[in-house]
C-alpha cells in the first residue's frame, strides 16, 4: 500500500457515497412513484449485478482462473440454496467443500 | 429490544440470528483476506463499521491490494452499492426511521435486512425486523471483520479453510429466490457470462458493470408478456 492518505480518501468516498445512496431511496419514495415496470427492471438490474459478482468472485483471481476448488464450493452452496437449505448451511457447506477439495490437492 | 421480542415471531428472530452468524463468518473471511493480501489491520475494521456493504468492501480491498487507485476502487464499490437505491424505493416509507432516527436507521440498510423486512406481513413487524436485522448485521459484520483481521495476521493461508468461497455463496443464496423467475435467471446468466468473458481483459469492477447490458434482454421481453394483445381495442 503506497499512500495511506489516498486509501483513507477512498474509504471515506465509499462510505459517504454508500450512505447517500441508502438515504436517497426512502427520501425519493415519498416524492415520486416509479412505474411498476421500471421498478421491476431496477430490481432485475440489481440481481444481474450480484450474479455477475458471484461469477467473477467464484471463478477468477485477478485476471486468471481461480482453480476448481472455489467454484465447486460455491456451486455446492448454490444447489443447497436452490433446495431451500438454511442460509448458514449453504455458507458453511460452500466453505467446507472448497477446504476439502484443497486438502485433496485440487487447486 | 423487549418490544422487538413481542412484535416478531420466534422463528423470524431465529432466522435473523442465523443470518447474522453467517455474516459474522463472512466478516471473518473479509478481515482475514484483507490482512493476508497485505493491507493494514485497521482498514477492514474501520471500513466494516462505516460502509457495511460486503460486496463493495471485498471489491475495494481487492483493487487496492492489487495496486489499483483507491478512488477508482471507491467508485467501483459505489457502483456495486447502487442497488441500495432500488432497495430504499422498495421499502415502506419511514421503515428506516422518522426524523433524527433516520440518520442512523439509514446506515442499517443492507441485502439481508431488506430481504427480512420485505418478508414481514405488516408495518410494525417490518419496522422491528429492519431494526433487529440491521443492528445484528452491523455488529456481526464489523465484529467478524475485526476478528478476521486479527486471525489473518496470525494464520498464513486463509484459503485453506475455504473462506474465499463464502462470499460468492452468500450472495448466490440471497439472489436464488429472484432467480426462480425464468426471465430474470436468463438475464442473470447472460450477465455472468458477459462479466466472465471480460474479466481477463478489464480492470476489477468493470466486468461486473458490463454485465448490466443483460438488462436489455428483459427490456425486450417484458412488454410482450405484460401487454397481451387483447388489451388493445379491436379496430
Amino acid at each position: 500500500m503506497k499512500d495511506t492518505t489516498l486509501v483513507v480518501a477512498g474509504m471515506a468516498t465509499l462510505a459517504a457515497g454508500t450512505y447517500a445512496i441508502r438515504f436517497a431511496g426512502p427520501a425519493l419514495r415519498t416524492r415520486i412513484t416509479f412505474p411498476p415496470r421500471a421498478e421491476k427492471l431496477l430490481e432485475a438490474a440489481a440481481v444481474i449485478l450480484l450474479a455477475a459478482l458471484v461469477a467473477t468472485t467464484a471463478l477468477t483471481e485477478g485476471h486468471r482462473f481461480s482453480g476448481l476448488a472455489r467454484p465447486v464450493g460455491v456451486l455446492v452452496g448454490g444447489v443447497l440454496a436452490w433446495r431451500k437449505a438454511p442460509f448458514l448451511v449453504v455458507v458453511l457447506a460452500a466453505a467446507a467443500s472448497t477446504a476439502v477439495l484443497r486438502l485433496l490437492g485440487v487447486p | 429490544m423487549s418490544s422487538i421480542r413481542r412484535t416478531l415471531e420466534g422463528s423470524v428472530r431465529r432466522d435473523i440470528a442465523l443470518t447474522c452468524l453467517a455474516v459474522l463468518f463472512i466478516g471473518l473471511s473479509y478481515g482475514a483476506i484483507a490482512v493476508a493480501s497485505g493491507l493494514p489491520l485497521w482498514l477492514p475494521m474501520v471500513q466494516s463499521v462505516f460502509v457495511v456493504a460486503g460486496a463493495s468492501e471485498f471489491l475495494f480491498i481487492g483493487i487496492v491490494a492489487a495496486g489499483g487507485n483507491p478512488l477508482a476502487a471507491a467508485l467501483a464499490g459505489l457502483l456495486v452499492n447502487a442497488r441500495h437505491l432500488p432497495y430504499g424505493l422498495a421499502l415502506p416509507p419511514d421503515v428506516t426511521g422518522r426524523g433524527w432516527r433516520r440518520i442512523f436507521g439509514t446506515h442499517l440498510m443492507n441485502d439481508e435486512t431488506v430481504v427480512f423486512t420485505l418478508a414481514q406481513p405488516d408495518y410494525p413487524r417490518k419496522r422491528a425486523a429492519y431494526s433487529l436485522c440491521g443492528l445484528g448485521v452491523l455488529v456481526a459484520w464489523s465484529g467478524g471483520a475485526t476478528g478476521g483481521a486479527l486471525i489473518g495476521s496470525v494464520v498464513r493461508d486463509t484459503n485453506a479453510f475455504g473462506l474465499d468461497a463464502m462470499f460468492p455463496a452468500v450472495i448466490l443464496a440471497l439472489i436464488v429466490p429472484a432467480l426462480r423467475d425464468r426471465a430474470t435467471l436468463r438475464a442473470a446468466v447472460a450477465g455472468a457470462v458477459i462479466a466472465l468473458a471480460a474479466a481477463p481483459f478489464l480492470p476489477a469492477g468493470l466486468p461486473v458493470l458490463l454485465a448490466l447490458a443483460a438488462v436489455l434482454l428483459l427490456i425486450r421481453e417484458h412488454p410482450a408478456r405484460e401487454h397481451p394483445g387483447r388489451e388493445r381495442p379491436a379496430p
